[in-house]
């Protein structure tokens, strides 16, 4: 077994512990951060996809985030409110949310991936971030759902088989679908299509020259990638009962790409590791200092600046591609 | 709608497309001889206006703020440059894009620090108060008008520096061919310091100026850096004449939009659901717009090197 396969074992099997034992020495509070690092690394995962395999810096997932957020929300004032969802009766069933959260962001990743693919290197990194940021103008002004002020979620959307309102229950959907994500995403980067999406990140010519033509392959890793993390916005949205533009904003953009840039990029675990540090650091610096994030900027510095392969490059060794 | 109107909200836009430039024209040449992609850009903007008002403040002068807020912003964008941004020229766009996001983090953070949470203000100075009658009998007020004027005289001066001064002649070298300039003994390193203040002085003169039009606060230069990215990308990125042109059409474009289409809607829908509807879409009629150009121009209204 490899180091790095440990060291994700180990972090997974971390993850999934630690809240209860802390739940069974009386901290539950415990369990509502590990739930937000099992719902970051999902979205994180998402990115990773598009970022970590296909080298697309997109500094707009937040668009995607919020959308299943937002999805979530409607979801569940919808059903709140006996109202229809478009004449039909949507049931507050988090799958449902999911499911339209995923078409919702799919849908809007081809329509922005479509235009952005098209160019490549910075442009493309400004064009993600000013269609992120299109859609959060629009969810400010847009009335219908709180616009500015959010969406409060009353009553969380239900999984068949849980109690949601259970703050393990909640956990342990969350960490199911991190597990599901990471089985997926392994799959993935090891398949045909990952070693094409890898091979047009490394040299563009080269694929083209082989027959595989590097566009389609690119857009069908930033819809993927941005379902993903349209399902990570449903549920970050039922773990807060909350969603508003913030969960579209840019700084959401930017975190995201940190959790990856912390945990490694292209790792499978990666995010995870990512989003256990960055929670642990807001939490903890958050707890000693109001002025957490001049800190987070200066580790963040001082990471890209020092050590570029991340946590799991420290943990685990240089990876094994590229 | 009287023309009145139409003229006043247009004069506005090119008052918000000047803004623009001021802030697009130095993340394009820094783009355009370093390769960077600053996100820190915003803060500096951010930087401008804050020293302003505090200058302003004490000193009770307007002009004070402005030259100190000149200063003390290229002398930040050197200090940013020889402490971190320097080490980023030879990595990819993603260790620039954190790097400076991590910088954002921490001057938004330490400008909390310094000059608190609170929102500042800066009056306009006595001598640009009031208005102008303008033709068509609209009063227009004297400082927006101001504001232009320092604009447009900035795109002269930037293009006199960079077609006619030896250090214009050095940055076109710069975006042309780095290594061969280096080898031709000029100091890159220098070069790159004096691009990197130079943008930031152009940032804080932005920042300086529009906080007399609005309040000064942290977290202002983020929404006007993005857009200012919008202008970069519409124009090409690296050519400061189509960051100027690109300014422009944001600029009013954005200013237009809010006014215009909450109306022509209100014929179509009734007033009541336009004038939501309106906002909404009109906040994303520049994204479009930019999406238009890129689909039939990849590269820009103006490809940097043509």
């Amino acid at each position: 077994m490899t180091r790095e396969n440990v060291v994700s074992i180990v972090l997974l099997c971390g993850l999934l512990i630690l809240p209860f034992v802390a739940q069974a020495a009386g901290y539950p509070f415990y369990m509502t951060l590990a739930t937000r690092m099992a719902i970051l690394a999902v979205a994180a995962v998402g990115l990773n996809i598009a970022l970590g395999l296909g080298g697309l810096v997109s500094f707009g997932h937040a668009a995607f985030f919020g959308i299943g957020g937002y999805a979530a929300g409607v979801i569940a004032s919808h059903a709140m409110n006996g109202e229809h969802l478009l004449g039909f009766a949507v049931p507050a069933s988090m799958p449902v949310a999911w499911l339209i959260g995923m078409l919702a962001a799919g849908l809007v990743a081809i329509v922005t991936g479509l235009i952005s693919l098209r160019t490549s290197g910075v442009y493309f990194i400004m064009i993600t971030l000013a269609f992120a940021q299109m859609i959060y103008y629009f969810a400010i002004s847009w009335p219908a759902y709180g616009g500015e002020d959010g969406l409060s979620i009353a009553m969380r959307n239900s999984f068949p088989g849980a109690n949601t309102a259970r703050p393990s229950d909640l956990f342990l959907v969350s960490f199911a679908i991190l597990l599901v994500v990471l089985l997926f995403f392994w799959r993935l980067r090891d398949s045909r299509f990952g070693a094409a999406l890898q091979a047009a990140r490394q040299n563009e010519g080269r694929v083209a020259a082989v027959g595989i033509e590097p566009f389609p392959i690119r857009l069908v890793a930033f819809v993927l990638s941005a379902m993903i993390t349209a399902v990570a916005g449903a549920m970050y949205a039922e773990l807060n009962r909350f969603v508003s533009p913030s969960m579209l904003s840019w700084t959401m953009s930017g975190e995201l790409i940190v959790l990856i840039i912390l945990g490694g990029v292209g790792r499978v675990v990666g995010p995870v590791a990512g989003a256990f540090v960055f929670v642990v650091l807001e939490y903890w610096l958050g707890g000693l200092t109001e002025r957490w994030q001049f800190f987070l900027g200066l580790m963040l510095l001082a990471i890209v600046l020092f050590s570029p392969g991340g946590l799991m490059g420290l943990l685990a060794g240089k990876a094994r591609h590229d | 709608m009287s023309t009145s109107l139409v003229l006043e909200q247009l004069l506005n836009g090119v008052q918000f497309g000047v803004m623009l430039f001021l802030m697009a024209a130095g993340l394009t040449l820094i783009f355009g001889v370093m390769g960077l992609i600053n996100l820190a850009h915003g803060s500096l903007y951010m930087i401008g206006a804050l020293v302003c008002a505090t200058v302003a403040a004490w000193t009770g002068s307007f002009w004070l703020g402005l030259a100190a807020s000149l200063v003390g912003t290229a002398a930040a964008g050197a200090l940013i440059e020889v402490a971190v941004i320097r080490r980023l020229y030879g990595r990819d766009h993603l260790d620039q894009v954190l790097a400076t996001f991590a910088l954002i983090l921490i001057l938004s953070e330490g400008a909390r620090w310094l000059f608190g949470s609170f929102a500042l203000y800066l009056d306009i100075p006595p001598v640009l108060s009031g208005s102008v009658e303008l033709p068509g009998g609209v009063h227009y007020p004297l400082y927006r008008l101001a504001i232009i004027a320092a604009g447009l005289l900035v795109a002269v001066g930037l293009y006199l520096l960079i077609s006619r001064t030896r250090l214009g002649m050095r940055i076109r070298a710069g975006e042309s061919d780095r290594e061969m300039i280096g080898a031709l003994g000029v100091d890159i390193q220098m070069l790159y310091t004096i691009v990197f203040a130079l943008g930031a002085a152009l940032a804080g003169m932005a920042g300086a100026m529009v906080g007399a039009l609005q309040s000064v606060q942290v977290g202002m230069g983020e929404p006007v850096l993005i857009l200012a990215f919008v202008v970069i990308v519409i124009g090409g990125i690296g050519s400061v004449r189509g960051a100027l042109v690109g300014a422009l059409l944001v600029g009013i474009i954005d200013t237009m939009g809010r006014i215009l289409l909450p109306q022509m809607l209100a014929a179509v829908i009734g007033p009541a659901k336009a004038a939501g509807i309106g906002a909404a879409i009109a906040s994303m009629s520049i994204y479009v717009v930019m999406a238009l150009v890129l689909a039939l121009k990849p590269k820009g209204l103006f490809p940097a090197g043509t």
